[in-house]
């Protein structure tokens, strides 16, 4: 599968994480993700799988142990450059988090305006990614108006439209048909394919099977277990262009 | 499924492309804010006007510029006031006898004259006297035994009044060098200076002048705390917009400009209604102490200079409601990662 030609993407080594007084949530949490992989995240509920996406997702920072990402050390790094690197990712949230007073457009077009993007240069690339998502006409939609399924192509429209080189996705599949599901996991590996490292939380072995590539992580209780050794030592795979 | 028709040629924004990539977004936040300003602005929902804000920048800045209108007409009162005293003293001659008095009044007077630096040596007229007391005594003053003579004549003795002015302030040296001089000529000459008389008032207009400011401090530290508690509301209001904002890469700037616009937008309305509000009360009020003719009360009209003054009041509470909100958002969001 991926060979780690670019170095690592995300590199854990030893994370713990607790909130306040309580039980660690996560403990000595220790992996590496490769660029161009495709990673699924599994786990019973509450086994820790929101809580290393946030992690992932610079949500939050470890209660100890070391995060790596994109060759930074995210624990050492100033809270004012954390902006860089998140968008640098791309996230879908398990409940979708769309901002309730823009439409479905204004939504998708947020990390871009976030990012500087000029007004000219976003609108056709957001048209595009409504389109590919099934929403050419409900563009102009504010999220109370769109289906449970609608909202989450939006959130995943959102979440791919910078071309994330690490896009993270909590149970991104959770409110939509079996066909819609596996029409959104092929745009992840059409990502995948176009170089972004992948990682979908999900407890759906279904899907686990859409994508015969991909390495498992899988987390019980707090910790993370390599049924397939395969975190350990991926196998190669050519990396498409970044 | 393919990729979309633009995005197989989509800039990444995590790739340096040039001035436009990301690791230059930094650096340029700013400037392209300014481009985008419109657009970001609305990932807040923008609810210019219709809160409390408005209104509440409104009457402060209307009870400030009040404030400020009446410190500065009292300080133009003083200032007036002083200016006309400056220099000025106040000859009495203090004699029963009326025909000895008025040939004291000139020989004070002739004194007076050949001092340096001391002119406009005027002796106040017998009529005015009479005017300045018959508020007071009314027309028909009775009449009074002289123990002298034992004649008698009519009025109470009031004294003979000379005004001068010396070429430089009054100040007591100079008083207790014509005091000496008027002592050996005229023995019941007393020289005071006019400025003494009206001290109490000075302190007083000093004293309200004061108080003035201090409420004009106070009203400016209520707007803070006013912008403080509105930011913070709408801070919560909007925690998971922000949040997303947040997540998706908006840096602390970013997010705080999106406030400080729409407080600053608030502020500037609240502020042109209460200027203008005030200004119609301060208006109405010069021209009811106008009418007074008083010359204590006239000259304390505002020029236009103290007009620039209070226009500043608007201003300055436009640029310190929006450093408030700036303020208030970049703390609160020093508590996010």
């Amino acid at each position: 599968m991926t060979a780690a030609a670019g170095g690592e993407i995300v590199q854990f080594d030893n994370v713990g994480l607790r909130y306040e007084s309580s039980r660690e949530v996560l403990s000595d949490v220790s992996f590496t993700l490769y660029p161009g992989s495709f990673y699924f995240l599994t786990g019973a509920s509450g086994a820790g799988k929101t809580s290393l996406l946030r992690l992932l997702y610079l949500a939050q920072r470890p209660s100890r142990g070391v995060v790596r990402m994109f060759g930074t050390d995210t624990i050492t790094l100033p809270r004012d450059r954390l902006p860089l690197l998140r968008r640098r990712l791309g996230v879908v949230f398990q409940d979708f988090r769309l901002v309730p007073h823009l439409s479905a457009f204004d939504n998708v077009a947020l990390p871009l305006r976030v990012a500087g993007v000029a007004e000219s240069e976003l609108a056709q690339p957001v048209r595009d990614m409504l389109e590919w998502v099934g929403l050419a006409d409900r563009m102009a939609a504010r999220p109370a108006t769109l289906s449970g399924g609608e909202q989450q192509r939006v959130a995943i429209a959102r979440a791919v439209i910078g071309r994330p080189q690490l896009l993270v996705a909590d149970e991104p599949t959770g409110n939509v048909d079996p066909e819609m599901a596996v029409k959104l996991l092929r745009l992840f590996e059409a990502m995948n394919r176009l170089g972004t490292t992948v990682v979908v939380a999900t407890h759906d072995a279904h899907l686990l099977r859409q994508v015969p590539d991909s390495l498992i992580m899988r987390l019980d209780r707090g910790r993370l277990s390599d049924p397939t050794g395969a975190l350990r030592y991926p196998p190669r795979r050519a990396v498409g262009p970044l | 499924m393919d990729e979309p028709d633009s995005f197989a040629t989509q800039r990444r924004l995590s790739e340096p492309a040039g001035p436009t990539g990301p690791e230059d977004n930094a650096g340029t936040d700013r400037r392209r804010w300014s481009r985008q300003e419109r657009a970001q602005a609305q990932i807040v929902p923008q609810e210019r006007l219709q809160g409390p804000i408005p209104w509440v920048i409104a009457i402060m800045v209307g009870l400030m510029v009040i404030a400020a209108a009446g410190a500065l007409a009292l300080r133009n009162t003083g200032r007036a006031a002083t200016s006309d005293l400056a220099g000025g003293i106040t000859v009495q001659i203090v004699e029963a006898r009326p025909e000895v008095r008025a040939r004291l009044a000139e020989r004070a007077a002739l004194v007076l004259r050949e001092q340096p630096g001391v002119s406009d040596v005027e002796l106040v007229p017998q009529g005015e006297l009479d005017a300045l007391v018959e508020p007071w005594l009314g027309q028909d003053a009775p009449e009074i035994e002289d123990s002298a003579g034992g004649s008698a004549y009519a009025g109470l003795p009031v004294p003979a009044l000379i005004d001068a002015r010396l070429a430089g302030p009054a100040d007591p040296a100079r008083l207790a060098a014509l005091r000496a001089v008027l002592q050996r000529e005229v023995p019941a000459a007393r020289v005071d200076a006019q400025s003494t008389w009206l001290t109490p008032v000075f302190g007083a207009i000093e004293s309200l002048t004061w108080l003035a400011l201090a409420l004009i401090v106070l009203l400016g530290l209520a707007t803070g705390a006013a912008v403080l508690l509105a930011a913070r509301t709408a801070l919560g209001n909007n925690r998971g917009t922000i949040e997303i904002v947040h997540l998706l890469g908006g840096t602390d700037a970013q997010i705080a400009q999106i406030f400080q616009r729409s407080t600053a937008i608030d502020a500037a309305g609240g502020s042109i209604a209460g200027f203008a509000a005030a200004w119609i009360v301060v208006v109405l009020l010069g021209r009811t102490f106008g009418a007074l003719q008083a010359g204590l009360v006239t000259g304390g009209a505002l020029g236009w200079s103290d007009w620039a003054v209070l226009a500043l009041i608007p201003v300055g509470a436009v640029a310190l409601a929006t450093l408030t909100a700036r303020w208030t958002v970049m703390r609160a969001l020093k508590g996010m990662l």
